[in-house]
């Protein structure tokens, strides 16, 4: 946002750099519900302005966390059964493929069996993000709660990358229920140097894909290095939940004024 | 003609996809939380009729399509080609069978019709809802029944054929939705 010749400053896209600073600070279990602003997301599940609900858990495993998130959920929509898969398992179960080792030119003709992909192209995440939202996501949580977990690598995000036999996996999980993507996890990185060098790579991408570079938080960065307790943390759609309790298909509907009248 | 970003598509819009005109029907942006932006688009390919979905890449844009709607009136069938004019230009556009498809089973000479030009050419038509033609052939009527509701087929002026009720006679007009081919009621005699 621009403000007089000061530099321009950003709307959060999400409570999480905030609240790791404060857990550097005190290292207690902390939540909040928090806006967020994402520009350029607006469709039936999405509103550039919408709410998340954010928790910190010192001391707890991202499966410790899920089981958390189960208790809260079925709190709000009523008891439902909890699965989870590993993000490989779903993949070698649902589509045969083995998203670790796949190539991108594998993942491609799988996609195209399913979906008209027009002129498509890119790496393996583009294609595994396509098989993710347009062939599995749809059903995952029928009428239950599904967590996937473990991610590849390069989609950790935040979460702290482990090896897992022969591959390294994020511990990052996502809830879904009837098919909404309802939450999103990490077990959280609390190394600095490897919060930079992702920073870095981010910013590397973002040239590529011809997005301009985001500013590196460097408070963030000496809160990691100052150091950040073993944690996990979540952040959980609170207008799609909303959604997910009223039985609303558009998320207008869960919104005084959404994107489209505002 | 302009182009467009995924994020303008809208319902009704005319875009230029694989060589053809499109008319966008639903536009949904769909985002793993942490990945990429896709749009997921249904189209109907307005050559062909043909309905389906795309995903594009959120952003990614498409070439506007010069296609727009014209009430027109249709004036005669020469044997190859149809004949239609804008009522207040008295412009005259000509539609080959492709064009007018089915259509040519409810238009009638004179009446008013929508024509859907496409770079200034004929691409489709679409009859009114409701039309009014003649039955030209069909098996003598059985008076006063009513009741039954037994139908049988009817030829009308224009070569459609149509189940009508057992008391409808040859020489009458009749009353037909366009859209399913069925028949409503009896009109005034001509």
């Amino acid at each position: 946002m621009p403000c007089g010749d000061a530099p321009p400053r950003f709307l959060q896209t999400s409570p999480e750099y905030a609240m790791k600073r404060l857990l550097a600070a005190y290292g207690v279990p902390m939540f909040q519900i928090a806006r967020a602003f994402r520009a350029g997301e607006a469709g039936a599940r999405h509103n550039p302005e919408f709410s998340l609900l954010e928790w910190y858990r010192p001391g707890f495993d991202h499966h410790q966390l899920m089981d958390e998130v189960a208790e809260l959920v079925c709190e709000c929509l009523g008891a439902r059964p909890v699965e989870k898969f590993s993000y490989r398992q779903l993949f070698l179960q649902r589509l045969a493929l083995d998203p670790f080792i796949a190539s991108a030119a594998e993942l491609e003709a799988v996609a195209r069996q399913h979906l008209d992909a027009g002129n498509l192209s890119g790496d393996r995440d583009l294609w595994l993000d396509l098989l993710m939202s347009h062939v599995l996501e749809p059903g995952l949580g029928q009428g239950v709660l599904t967590f996937i977990y473990d991610y590849p690598a390069s989609q950790a995000a935040l979460a702290r990358v482990v090896a897992a036999g022969d591959v390294n996996v994020g511990q990052r999980f996502e809830l879904y229920v009837d098919g909404v993507e309802l939450a999103n996890g990490y077990c959280e990185l609390t190394d600095a140097a490897e919060q930079r060098q992702r920073f870095t790579r981010d910013n590397a991408l973002r040239r590529e894909r011809g997005q301009s570079e985001r500013p590196v938080d460097e408070y963030l960065l000496a809160a990691l290095e100052h150091g950040l307790p073993d944690c996990s943390g979540v952040a959980l759609g609170i207008d799609r939940l909303l959604m997910l309790v009223t039985g609303a298909a558009d998320i207008k509907d869960v919104l005084a004024f959404d994107w489209r009248r505002c | 003609m302009a182009n467009y970003s995924t994020n303008e598509f809208r319902a009704g819009m005319k875009v230029m996809l694989d060589g053809d005109p499109c008319s966008i029907l639903e536009n949904e942006f769909v985002k793993p939380g942490k990945g990429q932006a896709f749009n997921r688009v249904r189209l109907r390919n307005l050559k062909t009729g043909r309905q389906w979905e795309r995903t594009f890449k959120s952003g990614e844009t498409l070439e506007g399509a010069d296609v727009v709607d014209r009430a027109m009136e249709y004036l005669y069938n020469d044997g190859e080609f149809w004949y239609f004019m804008e009522s207040e230009t008295f412009e005259q556009y000509q539609a080959d069978a492709a064009a007018v498809g089915d259509s040519n089973l409810w238009i009638k000479e004179n009446e008013k019709c929508d024509v859907t030009l496409y770079n200034g050419t004929p691409l489709s038509v679409t009859p009114p809802n409701f039309v009014e033609l003649e039955i030209v052939e069909t098996d003598p009527g059985l008076k006063g029944d009513t009741a039954t509701g037994g139908t049988k087929p009817a030829k009308l002026s224009t070569g459609a054929v149509v189940k009508v009720p057992l008391f409808i006679s040859t020489g009458e007009i009749i009353r037909v939705d366009t859209r399913t081919g069925e028949y409503q009621n009896r009109a005034s005699k001509s």
